[in-house]
């Protein structure tokens, strides 16, 4: 019983993050700052409803898979995050100063 | 049951993120919008396949993953490289 309930938990804290990294992407006003609200929480966020499911399924060969895609997503969310803003500063997006009153 | 409810969240997200993208007012927004897109997605791949019980869905969410991160880094060199798709007000030497 404890196992369901602690993938429910994970799947739910997965799921939240989510939300809030989509909110964050809604929220923030440059595109700098939405890149970091992206990056942290897609990866953290897939970890939570990969781990809840795996929790799920036990140690079979779908939890081995599972286990695969969260350590492509958990090597790549990063650089594609450094690529995207590397070349935004390359393409010359200026970023947002702040306005010192 | 539970999966629904977390299926629906992440479908949130992924129109919450698909808004930011048709919206998002520089290139590289739109761009981030659809990384994150994939990523969701990749989820509800996965979540997908847990709900309805067959496993082998999961090496579609990883193939998706893959395509994912490739078409994010091909855009960028795209942009980087291809004279039309540079940020707009920066004049080509």
């Amino acid at each position: 019983m404890m196992w369901e309930g602690l993938s429910a938990l994970l799947l739910f804290a997965g799921a939240l993050l989510g939300l809030a990294g989509a909110m964050g992407l809604h929220r923030f006003p440059d595109f700098y700052t939405r890149l970091h609200a992206l990056g942290m929480t897609d990866s953290l966020c897939a970890f939570l409803v990969l781990a809840g499911l795996a929790l799920q399924e036990g140690l079979t060969l779908a939890s081995l898979k599972l286990g695969l895609i969260f350590g492509f997503l958990f090597f790549t969310n990063p650089t594609s995050s450094y690529a995207l803003g590397h070349a935004a500063r390359q393409a010359g997006l200026p970023p947002m100063e702040t306005k010192h009153d | 049951m539970l999966l629904i409810v977390v299926i629906a969240l992440i479908l949130l997200t992924l129109a919450l993120a698909l808004a930011r993208a048709l919206l998002g007012p520089s290139l590289f927004d739109r761009i981030l919008a659809v990384n994150m897109a994939g990523t969701k997605s990749v989820l509800l791949i996965a979540l997908f396949a847990a709900w309805s019980g067959r496993m082998d869905l999961l090496d579609i969410a990883l193939l998706y993953s893959l395509l994912n991160f490739l078409a994010v880094v091909a855009a960028l060199r795209l942009i980087e490289r291809g004279k039309h798709f540079a940020y707009l007000d920066k004049e080509e030497q």
